[in-house]
C-alpha cells in the first residue's frame, strides 16, 4: 500500500507539473522560474484517499488470494483418504456452507484410467463423498452437496505417467451456478 | 453404403498393412493363432457374383477365415463356376485340399430383388451337406453372406454362427463421442448417439432392438435407454448421485443398475420403463457392474466388501452374495457366458489387467490375453468369442479372443479411441 501511495504521489507530481507548466503558458519565461517550484504541496491527498479506501468486493469463491478458490482435493492411488495437507481446504468450504446456508455445490470425483471404467466410476463416487462426510460434521448440510463420479471419463491430464495419473485423482468442488 | 463414413470402422489389417495398403479392401484381419484343427474349405465364385457391388463370397471366406476355425482352399483358376452340384468336378477339390466346398449363384429377379442362393458340399461324399436360398434386397447383401457363412459355420462346427450379429462400442475421436453400432465385422457402422460428453457401458437389449447406456450429458451420470431404429432416448436411472453399470435381465423386462442416491456404490433393479426401483444389495461398500446369468437367476457383480474389488453372486430375489474370485486383489468387470456354466472378468495381476475366464463349477481360473491394459470383455451370443478394449501404441482399440484362448483378433478405426464394446443377440427371424 505504501509503494501504491508513493506511486500516486508520484503521479501527482507529474500533473501538478503539467498544469504548472499549462498555468504558466503566457507567462513571461524570462523570469527563470521553474515550472515544479511547488512540489512542497502536491494535490495528491484527494486522489490517493478514494482508492486507498476502496474495499474490494470480491466473490471470496473466486478470490485466488482465498482458500476458498482452491476446489480439488487429490488422493493416493486406490484410496479416497483425504490427506492431511488437503483438510484446510475442505474445512474452508464446509465453514462456508454452513454461513451461506443457500449455498449449494456438486462434488465430482475423479479416478486415473487404470482398470474397469464402471468400479472406476464407484471409486470416484467413494472419493466425492468422502469430502461430503467431512463438510457433514463440520457442519454443512445435506441438502447443500450432492456428490457425482466422472470415474476416469474426464481426466484433466491426458498423459500415461504418474504425473497424469496423480492430476486425475481428485474431487473438485463445483458450487451451483457455476 | 457408410463406405464414405470417415468414422467407419474395419478390420485393421496390421501385418497386412506393412506389405499393401490396399488390404483394407481385402477385409483381411490380423489373426493371432489359430484353432488346433482347421477345416479345409474351398468357396467357389458365386455364378453371377461379379454384378454386385460387392462379392458375396469374398465376405462368407472373410468371416469363416476371421473365426480362426477355417482354412480358405484356393478356388482361382476355374474354367466354369459350378453353379449345381451336378457341375463340381470333385476331383479337382480333392486335389486341392478342400473336405468341403461351398458353391452358389446370384441372379436378379424382376421385382428388384436379388436370389442368392447356396449349397454346401461334402468333398469326400460328394453330397449335400446344407443349402439355403435368399430373395433379398442389394443392401441386404451383406447380412445374407453373413447368414450364408452363419450357416456353414453352424454346420461344420454346431456352434451358432455369430456372423450376422451386431456390436456397438464407443468411440472417442477428439472430445467427440459416439455410440456406434456395426456388424460383428465391423462393417456398416452408425452413431446411434453423438456427444461432446463421455458415454460409457452400452448393453444391448435381449431383443437387440435397444442400447442401455451411460451418458455424462447431463454432466452426471444418468442411466439412458435408446432404441436403435428410432433413436428414442429414455432416462432409465436419474437419482441423485451417479446413475451406472445398466445389465438387461434375459426377459428384457428389467435391469440392473448401480445408483448413489442412498449413499455409496450399490445395485437396484428397476424395470424397463424406469419404474418399480427395488434395492438388491445392502452394504456399506461398493457393489457395482452387476450382470445376470442366462437363467435370470442370479446376478454377478464386483464388490469391495472384502476389502478389495472381487466377483460376487447372489440371487435375484436378494439374499446373501457367494464370493467367486480369490486370486489377487482386483477382479472386476465380470460376464456370464451364454451357457451361464462360466464367466469372464478382468484380472490384475502386477499392475497389468488381463481377460481371464472362471468355470462356475470347478472354480479354475484361465488368463485369455497378456495385453497388459485390458477392459471391458463381452461374449460373443454363441460363448466362442470375447470381444474386449485393448491398447496399442497408446490408441484404444478393440480385440478379440476365441474362449480357448488360440484366436486372436484386432478392430481398429481409422481416427480416434475405440472402447467399451457389447456383443448384440443373435436375431431371432431375421
Amino acid at each position: 500500500m505504501r509503494k501504491l501511495l508513493v506511486s500516486i504521489v508520484v503521479l501527482g507530481l507529474f500533473a501538478g507539473c503539467a498544469s504548472e507548466t499549462k498555468e504558466q503558458k503566457g507567462a513571461a519565461v524570462e523570469e527563470g522560474k521553474p515550472a515544479i517550484a511547488p512540489v512542497t504541496k502536491p494535490p495528491v491527498e484527494p486522489v490517493a484517499k478514494p482508492i486507498v479506501q476502496q474495499p474490494i468486493v470480491g466473490n471470496p469463491l473466486t478470490d485466488p488470494g482465498n482458500i476458498l478458490s482452491k476446489r480439488s482435493v487429490y488422493y493416493d492411488y486406490d484410496s479416497s483418504v483425504i490427506k492431511d495437507e488437503f483438510k484446510p481446504l475442505v474445512t474452508a468450504h464446509a465453514r462456508y456452507l454452513t454461513q451461506n446456508r443457500s449455498a449449494k455445490m456438486t462434488i465430482q470425483g475423479n479416478t486415473d484410467e487404470r482398470g474397469s471404467r464402471e468400479y472406476n466410476i464407484a471409486l470416484g463416487q467413494r472419493r466425492a463423498d468422502s469430502v461430503k462426510q467431512m463438510m457433514l460434521l463440520l457442519g454443512a448440510q445435506e441438502g447443500q452437496i450432492e456428490t457425482v463420479s466422472f470415474g476416469e471419463e474426464k481426466p484433466r491430464a491426458t498423459g500415461k505417467d504418474e504425473a497424469a495419473y496423480s492430476e486425475n485423482r481428485r474431487s473438485d468442488i463445483v458450487y451451483q451456478g457455476e | 453404403m457408410k463406405t464414405n463414413n470417415p468414422a467407419r470402422f474395419f478390420l485393421f489389417p496390421l501385418l497386412w498393412l506393412l506389405v499393401t495398403p490396399a488390404a483394407y479392401a481385402q477385409l483381411k484381419i490380423e489373426i493371432i493363432g489359430f484353432g488346433s484343427t482347421q477345416f479345409p474349405i474351398a468357396i467357389a465364385p458365386f455364378k453371377a457374383e461379379d454384378t454386385l457391388p460387392r462379392k458375396v463370397t469374398d465376405i462368407v471366406a472373410a468371416d469363416l477365415y476371421r473365426s480362426g476355425f477355417f482354412k480358405i482352399v484356393d478356388s482361382g483358376g476355374l474354367t466354369a463356376i459350378p453353379a449345381e452340384p451336378a457341375d463340381v468336378q470333385y476331383p479337382l477339390w480333392r486335389a486341392r485340399g478342400a473336405d468341403v466346398l461351398v458353391i452358389g449363384a446370384v441372379s436378379a429377379m424382376s421385382n428388384g430383388y436379388w436370389d442368392v442362393r447356396f449349397r454346401l458340399l461334402d468333398v469326400g461324399k460328394q453330397a449335400q451337406l446344407t443349402g439355403f436360398a435368399y430373395q433379398v434386397t442389394t443392401t441386404e447383401l451383406r447380412r445374407t453372406a453373413h447368414k450364408i457363412a452363419d450357416a456353414i459355420y453352424e454346420t461344420l462346427t454346431g456352434d451358432v454362427g455369430v456372423f450376422s450379429t451386431r456390436i456397438t462400442y464407443v468411440v472417442k475421436n477428439g472430445t467427440r463421442f459416439e455410440l456406434q453400432v456395426a456388424d460383428a465385422d465391423g462393417y456398416g457402422a452408425q452413431a446411434v448417439l453423438a456427444s461432446y460428453e463421455p458415454i460409457i457401458s452400452p448393453a444391448w437389449s435381449p431383443d437387440g432392438t435397444r442400447i442401455a447406456y451411460v451418458s455424462f450429458q447431463q454432466k452426471k451420470p444418468i442411466v439412458y435407454i435408446q432404441s436403435i431404429y428410432t433413436n428414442r432416448q429414455q432416462v432409465i436411472a436419474n437419482y441423485r448421485g451417479s446413475n451406472s453399470a445398466p445389465a438387461w435381465s434375459p426377459d428384457g423386462k428389467q435391469l440392473a443398475v448401480v445408483l448413489t442416491k442412498d449413499g455409496n456404490s450399490q445395485i437396484y433393479l428397476v424395470n424397463a420403463d424406469g419404474s418399480n426401483l427395488r434395492r438388491l444389495t445392502n452394504t456399506s461398500t461398493i457393489d457395482t457392474e452387476p450382470n445376470f446369468s442366462p437363467d435370470g437367476q442370479w446376478i454377478i457383480f464386483t464388490s469391495d466388501r472384502g476389502g478389495s474389488p472381487q466377483i460376487y453372486r447372489v440371487p435375484v430375489t436378494g439374499g446373501a452374495p457367494e464370493r467367486l474370485t480369490f486370486d489377487g486383489n482386483y477382479n472386476v468387470s465380470p460376464r456370464y457366458a451364454p451357457d451361464g456354466k462360466s464367466f469372464v472378468f478382468i484380472q490384475r495381476s502386477g499392475g497389468r489387467f488381463n481377460v481371464a475366464v472362471q468355470d462356475f463349477v470347478s472354480k479354475q481360473t484361465q488368463l485369455l490375453t497378456e495385453d497388459g491394459v485390458d477392459e471391458s470383455p463381452t461374449f460373443a451370443p454363441n460363448g466362442r468369442i470375447i470381444l474386449y478394449a485393448t491398447e496399442i501404441r497408446g490408441r484404444g482399440i478393440l480385440a478379440a479372443v476365441s474362449s480357448d484362448g488360440r484366436v486372436r483378433q484386432r478392430f481398429s478405426v481409422e481416427a480416434g479411441d475405440v472402447r467399451e464394446p457389447a456383443w448384440g443377440p443373435i436375431m431371432k427371424g431375421q
